[in-house]
């Protein structure tokens, strides 16, 4: 076993994520998809850290995750007001931006 | 699993030709490959689960499940910072903001299983197994050669992980940690905006104070009298009565008023005895089945 292992791992989940951002309808479910592909990233970023032997990977790992923050605050935002002048949560309802 | 295995069997008949003549400092031991074929499938199969759950909750909950095995896997790989920061960012606060959203926006909001475009369900696994075949494979192929030197050197060194990355946060990537802070703040304004919600708009909801102002420029300040209030019983239906006993107007029950005689007919027998036998059930609307009595 190498650390590809784990690079292998996580362009497996980054795979599943994109299928979920094609397939799935919900828009939170869709976000979560896009989470488990910056997480992949993520173990990427971890896993090429530790194979150059510098601390570099992480930090930026760490800002990934300071990213995936802000955007979850306001990505979930938007997904609300669309949710409270449609009431709906599905993408397929959302085509257009006003009204 | 099957890429994987092919992978890994393409990685085990080409290491032989790879092995360098210096010790490779970073050597996976027993304990990790075990942590790896455990935590790794648990994770796959979190995002196979988030995948194909028709409920949303029950996809964040296997989401949740992938990263929580991720930030051991963060551990296992010398990056214990990150791991802990994985499980307190994103289990912790990230999972928890999109089940409050989850609840919020409606936990029956499921998927819709119309095919909006058709075909297109089957063309994203189509690309989604070839996207992960390519990947999995060049990634596979490029870095057979590569040696892992591994974080024991960097990580022993210079007061470990966690200090090693704030002294690299706050030296090497002090500007870039800067704006994050702006990028934070700005997300924190965009979601206050977003999510204010206008009272004077499309909805009209009264504030306190109008309805405070309202109810004194009406023609009653005080609060209506209760039902049964010096009646012989306290039920909705049993109109207060006024000192010189009689009944007032203002504690009638519109619904009940407004409900015709006849379809009270069941409950008043019920309530008064005649009939039917009173009982707690009295006012529901339905007579008691006569078999019941």
């Amino acid at each position: 076993m190498t650390p590809t292992y784990y690079l292998l791992l996580s362009a497996l989940l980054f795979s599943l994520g994109a299928v979920g951002v094609l397939v799935r309808r919900n828009a939170i479910v869709v976000f979560m998809c896009v989470e488990l592909m910056l997480n992949a990233v993520n173990l990427t970023l971890v896993t090429f850290s530790r194979m150059h032997g510098e601390l570099d990977g992480q930090v930026m790992g760490f800002f990934v995750m300071v990213v995936a923050a802000a955007e979850v605050v306001v990505g979930l935002t938007i997904i609300m007001s669309i949710f409270r002048t449609r009431r709906s949560a599905s993408v397929d309802d959302s085509n257009l931006l006003k009204y | 699993m099957s890429v994987l295995n092919l992978a890994q069997d393409f990685l085990v008949a080409a290491q032989p030709a790879t092995q360098p003549a210096a010790p490779v400092a970073d050597t996976i031991s027993t304990g990790e490959a075990v942590a790896f074929w455990i935590l790794g499938p648990l994770s796959l199969l979190g995002a196979l689960g988030m995948l194909f759950a028709r409920n949303a909750v029950h996809s964040a909950l296997w989401l949740v499940l992938t990263m929580l095995s991720l930030g051991v896997i963060y551990m296992v790989q010398q990056a214990p910072f990150l791991g802990f920061v994985q499980i307190i960012v994103y289990t912790g606060a990230i999972m928890m903001l999109f089940l409050f959203v989850l609840m919020l926006v409606g936990r029956d909001s499921s998927d819709s299983i119309v095919e909006v475009l058709r075909g297109q369900r089957l063309a994203a696994a189509v690309l989604g197994v070839g996207f992960a075949g390519l990947v999995v494979g060049s990634l596979a192929q490029a870095f057979t050669r590569v040696d892992s030197v591994g974080l024991t050197a960097v990580n022993s060194s210079g007061g470990g992980n966690v200090a090693n990355i704030g002294a690299a946060l706050f030296t090497k990537y002090l500007f870039v940690f800067e704006l994050t802070s702006a990028l934070l703040i700005t997300a924190a304004v965009g979601a206050m905006v977003l999510a204010y919600s206008d009272r004077h708009g499309k909805g009209l909801k009264k504030t306190q104070r109008e309805l405070v102002e309202e109810r004194f420029k009406g023609d009653r300040p005080g609060s209506l009298p209760g039902p049964g209030v010096f009646a012989t019983a306290n039920s909705v239906a049993t109109p207060a009565l006024l000192p010189d006993g009689s009944v007032a107007q203002e504690s009638l029950s519109a619904l009940i008023e407004a409900t015709t005689k006849e379809h009270l007919a069941d409950d008043v027998a019920d309530v008064s005895g005649t009939g039917h036998r009173a009982d707690a059930r009295a006012l529901t609307g339905s007579a008691p089945k006569e078999g019941t009595e």
